[in-house]
């Protein structure tokens, strides 16, 4: 029962919104060049951190957005949320 | 129901006193037997005073036991209420509100609460200790065997399969701070807080404020308490921003200050008015919560402390005064504090005689005692019960010096008072993954660091005195208004209470070393059963809780988790913070399934989604069927047919028989529509679909097969193009929301520099396809102004757009039944007018709607894939699609495709399959094998993926599945098994297009 903050609508309860992935992974840029060890690594490999995870977050039920979230999956904090291209860890 | 005059008798009702309404008397029934009650009782306390003191049977040995408690701790009295479809088992009757013609019954008990056959387990106590049943049972024939027989004698109440009759709802709340619980503390911060302006929510579980001001004779500035709970009541009722909730249990704690709670909104009553819900389900998201929670009263484990007539010494203040009822006639009470004290001189107000207080520490002196001993109670220091006398009730005990066991003296009582000191009520705390700290000082865990905005106050953080409640309520209030950034202006003065000096507690958990000392009531859990568990090395209090089920009752063992917990760091030598406690989980108390379904119950669980014909499908006969949300027809029944089997196999029959030979109309408005344009629009398609779009013409629609990134097939359906940067792309029914979610991901995440919108239009067009081999006659029959809908003006794939009826329409020529095929899609609003349009033009053609059961066995004639075949297993080679992937540009996907366990010669591809008898029915679902007969386990060859029982067009059973090895194996038999069902099919493999492979008819 988190509740998350959309850039775009402010604090909303988390039913609203649907988890979308790591935020962690980026898919290989060149995907014409890419190796299959870079597919593998982008398609199966995941970290499971006890701590801050970056985590991709869609608001399903709202502006329908794709949400970038910090988030403590011990403790379940939101630390921080914003733009699918933000940095939420600068400064941190 | 109980009818007739009611019986104005109570024989253990005080004269005078308590908060009842002695002009309301109530009738209700235990066990069949009338009764007669107050209105403010609980059916406890009306029990009670009737004299009814066996009120249940333990849940292992069957024991006789009595009313424990007069909270929601109560481990002993779980009754049945009402009957029928509102039976409700387990309830605690010291929560249950007595209304007139309340039906309870005992349960747990055969055939008498007074003779109940399985007491025998009772004598055979020695053999059920702790990790008994898993000792015993897990051998031959195994648990399971077993398990049947062992929950039909142990058990607890029966529910009913009936359907709730009642209702449920839900509701939201915001608030800037919440108070839990209403007793002196709640009330306190209330005020302050409801003082400042402050949005307020109290909730209080029982059904008036006040707490355990109601159940002692306290007073505050010299008057009676409870008037200083009237003031607050009409004040916190004249406040506006203030809402106090009785009936309502804060349940549980979670992330980001959400709490749970229910609030019994018709449970005090014999049904719920009309349009009145029985329970309200509340998710408050609060500011900062204030937990005035109370404590709760432990009790001590002597041989048989569970007898009925033994109570906890706190419960036994709350039936005098708040219910004035005389618990018995002589009392022994035992305690390890001064509210040992406390309690005798209650018992001795109302006249009830007090044999002995007995201490468990040494002697010493306090004010409540020197209240006792200026009262003439007699008082015992250094002792402690030893024994119990009695079965269906107590009859005596046996007390002792604790120097001296031996010599113990009976005494004869009918009630025995027992306090080993009180536990503050911690659970929303650490619910809210807040600490708590062992207290030396108070033998008692308390909230530590708090993890969430919360704060406890008052006995629910171990400071037990009137005066101390007040003002931590007081200063808790207006801390929390604060922190909401209202002003609380000045704290008002702790009022005056009467605070006589305590002597502290001193930790005492169990007497001596005999048998059928018991810690978990609910759960019979006794003294030894800890100590064997120690000797046996269940010594984490996590192993202990598991071997011998202490504290996992519905109780979660209120009363008795400390005790086991500090039996057993004594049996480990070690203090009892090392040890430890299990965590405390939701729900406080239990809650009614209903009330968490609340409204979504039956058809209203989800929503239904009717496609814009809905309504002329229904008057023409259609039988539909859930597709997702959705509800489509099935087939169409004439109007004299029943809907029986043989009617439906013959409808499916003839409509896919006129849709072949004639003509048919199907509505396809289920599909996922979704309008993608801009000048990207091109570049993102080619990368999502895993064939070419950039070559799509304005006017052309393009089959497209869609992989996930693992290279897994995800999706398909036709894209159009419908202007330079104007596309409309339609997917399956299944994955409509998802395929869009997925589009939204790419556009917003991974190609963010990509021109593109996309916008679901799946509800602003109705679609409806008119296939079979007059087709053109009819649409070329239905559209206004003689538009050409020739093969040279609209091939195979050409889209268009046209008016039918006078309503533009787009027609795309396309087909999924393999027949000559337009989709014609129409604005929703106007999709009836059109599919009107169309049936009349193709009336003289023999037009009939078809449904979704004739539209399969046509894609399955045409061995065209659905999810069925696309199960997330299945790459495109499998699906036979793999010439479809282009090998001139990368797609979403086409990284994985050379992965080894995709290009293994072994995997099961797709074919047809027909039974070789030529009759059987091949059912979707059956393991394809080499021999049934050889012995399991054996190797699975695939899987029979889509079945038509009957195939018109072909004339025999035909199915599609996935064999290794795939269309090299064509015309080799092999068998699909059905072990469920018993079936082995011997099958031969085919092509899995049946009916036109050249496609000449869509062609036509």
């Amino acid at each position: 029962m988190i509740r998350i903050t959309c850039p775009h609508c402010g604090p909303r309860d988390h039913a609203e919104f649907s988890y979308a992935g790591d935020a962690t992974k980026a898919r290989p840029a060149d995907p014409a060049t890419a190796t299959a060890a870079d597919w593998h690594d982008y398609v199966y490999l995941r970290d499971n951190p006890a701590g801050p995870h970056l985590e991709f977050w869609h608001h399903l039920h709202g502006c329908r957005q794709y949400v970038k979230v910090l988030r403590d999956v011990v403790t379940h904090d939101v630390l921080a949320s914003g733009h699918p291209a933000d940095d939420l860890e600068a400064g941190r | 129901m109980i009818v007739g005059r009611i019986k104005d008798v109570n024989p253990y009702r005080l004269p005078t006193g308590g908060q009842i309404d002695r002009r309301r008397a109530l009738a209700f029934t235990f066990d069949g037997k009338r009764y007669t009650g107050y209105d403010g009782d609980t059916l406890a306390s009306a029990l009670l005073a009737n004299g009814v003191t066996l009120v249940g049977r333990s849940f292992k040995y069957h024991r006789p036991r009595g009313i424990f408690s007069a909270g929601p701790e109560e481990p002993n009295a779980l009754v049945e209420l009402r009957r029928g479809a509102r039976v409700e088992p387990n309830t605690r009757a010291t929560r249950a509100e007595l209304f007139h013609g309340l039906e309870a019954t005992s349960q747990n008990r055969w055939p008498s609460l007074s003779l109940d056959v399985m007491e025998l387990n009772d004598l055979a106590s020695r053999f059920l200790v702790a990790g008994f049943y898993y000792k015993t049972f897990m051998g031959f024939p195994g648990w399971h065997f077993y398990e049947q027989r062992i929950r039909a004698a142990a058990g607890m109440g029966r529910g009913t399969t009936e359907p709730d009759p009642d209702s449920y709802e839900r509701m939201s709340a915001h608030c800037d701070v919440l108070v839990v619980g209403g007793g002196p503390s709640g009330l306190a911060a209330a005020l302050t807080a409801g003082r400042s302006g402050a949005r307020v929510i109290l909730v209080e579980e029982t059904d008036g404020l006040g707490g355990r001001l109601r159940s002692e004779r306290e007073t505050i500035d010299g008057a009676p308490a409870l008037s200083w709970v009237d003031q607050a009541r009409a004040e916190l009722a004249g406040l506006q921003e203030v809402q106090v909730l009785t009936r309502t249990t804060a349940f549980g704690y979670y992330d980001d200050n959400l709490i749970g709670a229910v609030e019994r909104v018709a449970d005090h009553m014999p049904v719920p008015p009309p349009h009145v819900p029985r329970q309200r389900l509340w998710h408050i998201r609060a500011g900062r919560v204030v937990l005035a929670t109370g404590a709760i009263e432990r009790h001590i484990a002597f041989p048989h402390n569970d007898r009925p007539g033994v109570m906890l010494a706190g419960a036994v203040r709350s039936y005098i005064n708040r219910f004035a009822i005389r618990p018995g006639r002589r009392a022994v009470v035992v305690a390890n504090n001064d509210d040992g004290y406390r309690t005798a001189l209650d018992l001795n107000a109302a006249g009830v005689e007090v044999i002995q207080v007995v201490d468990t520490r040494p002697v010493g002196t306090s004010d409540w005692r020197a209240r006792c001993e200026a009262a003439g109670i007699e008082i015992r220091d250094n002792a402690a019960v030893t024994k119990v006398h009695g079965r269906l009730n107590v009859l005596g005990c046996d007390i002792a010096g604790l120097d001296d066991v031996s010599g113990a003296r009976f005494e004869p009582c009918d009630l025995l008072a027992v306090s080993g000191g009180w536990s503050p009520a911690v659970h929303l705390h650490t619910h809210a993954l807040g600490k708590i700290d062992w207290d030396d000082g108070l033998a008692a865990f308390v909230p530590g660091a708090a993890r969430q905005a919360h704060v406890s106050v008052g006995a629910a953080r171990g400071a037990y005195s009137l005066a101390a409640c007040l003002s931590d309520g007081f200063a808790a209030g207006s801390a929390a208004a604060e922190a909401a950034g209202f002003a609380s202006g000045a704290r008002p003065d702790t009022p005056i209470t009467d605070a006589p000096g305590e002597r502290p507690i001193r930790a005492f958990w169990a007497v001596g070393d005999g048998k059928k000392r018991f810690v978990d009531l609910q759960d019979d859990v006794t003294a030894d059963d800890i100590t064997l568990a120690h000797r046996e090395g269940f010594v984490s209090v996590e192993h202990l809780k598991r071997y011998t089920t202490l504290g996992m009752g519905t109780d979660q063992g209120k009363t008795s988790n400390i005790i086991g917990h500090a039996l057993m760091a004594e049996a480990r030598g070690e203090p009892i913070p090392q040890v430890g406690t299990t965590r405390f989980r939701p729900p406080y108390t239990p809650v009614a399934m209903g009330a968490f379904a609340g409204g979504d119950r039956g058809r209203h669980h989800t929503p239904v989604r009717r496609s814009a014909m809905h309504d002329w499908h229904a008057v023409n006969g259609a039988v539909f069927v859930e597709a997702g949300h959705w509800l489509r027809p099935q087939y169409y029944l004439g109007a004299e047919e029943p809907n029986v089997k043989r009617f439906m196999d013959a409808a499916i029959t003839r409509e896919v028989v006129n849709t072949r030979e004639a003509v048919g109309l199907v509505d396809v408005s289920t599909l996922g529509k979704i309008d993608i344009q801009g000048p990207d629009a091109a570049e993102f398609l080619n990368r999502l679909y895993a064939n070419g779009f950039k070559t799509l013409a304005i006017g052309k629609a393009r089959y497209g097969l869609m992989l996930r990134e693992d290279g897994i097939v995800y999706d398909d359906g036709t894209t159009s193009r419908l202007g330079e940067n104007h596309y409309l792309m339609t997917t399956t029914t299944a994955h409509a929301g998802d395929v869009m979610a997925l589009i939204e991901w790419y556009l917003q995440v991974v190609w963010p520099d990509l021109d593109v919108q996309a916008c679901s239009v799946t509800e602003q067009w109705a679609a409806m396809a008119l296939a079979g081999p007059k087709a053109r006659d009819v649409l070329a029959a239905a559209v206004d102004d003689g538009t050409d809908i020739s093969d040279a003006a609209l091939p195979f794939m050409g889209v268009t757009t046209a008016r039918i009826a006078g309503v533009p329409v787009r027609v795309f020529r396309i087909s999924f039944s393999g027949e000559l095929s337009y989709e014609v899609n129409a604005p929703a609003d106007w999709g009836t007018r059109v599919w009107e349009a169309l049936v009349r033009a193709g009336t003289e053609h023999g037009i009939r709607p078809y449904g979704t059961e004739a539209m399969a066995i046509m894609r399955i004639e045409k061995g065209h894939v659905t999810h069925a075949e696309l199960d997330g297993r299945v790459t495109l080679d499998d699906a036979g699609m793999g010439r479809m992937a282009s090998t001139k540009k990368w797609f979403v996907g086409s990284g994985m495709l050379d992965k080894p366990a995709y290009t293994d010669p072994q995997r099961p591809k797709l074919v047809g399959l027909v039974p070789v008898d030529g009759e059987t029915r091949i059912p979707a679902g059956a393991i394809l094998v080499e021999d049934p007969k050889a012995s399991v386990p054996m190797d699975k060859l695939g899987h029979v993926s889509s079945s038509a029982y009957l195939s018109p067009t072909v004339g025999h059973p035909i199915a599609l599945g996935f064999v290794s090895g795939g269309p090299a194996r064509k015309g080799q038999t092999v068998w699909a098994v059905f072990p469920l069902r018993n079936l082995e099919i011997e099958v031969r493999i085919t092509d899995p297009v049946f009916v036109d492979p050249q496609g000449a008819r869509l062609r036509g």
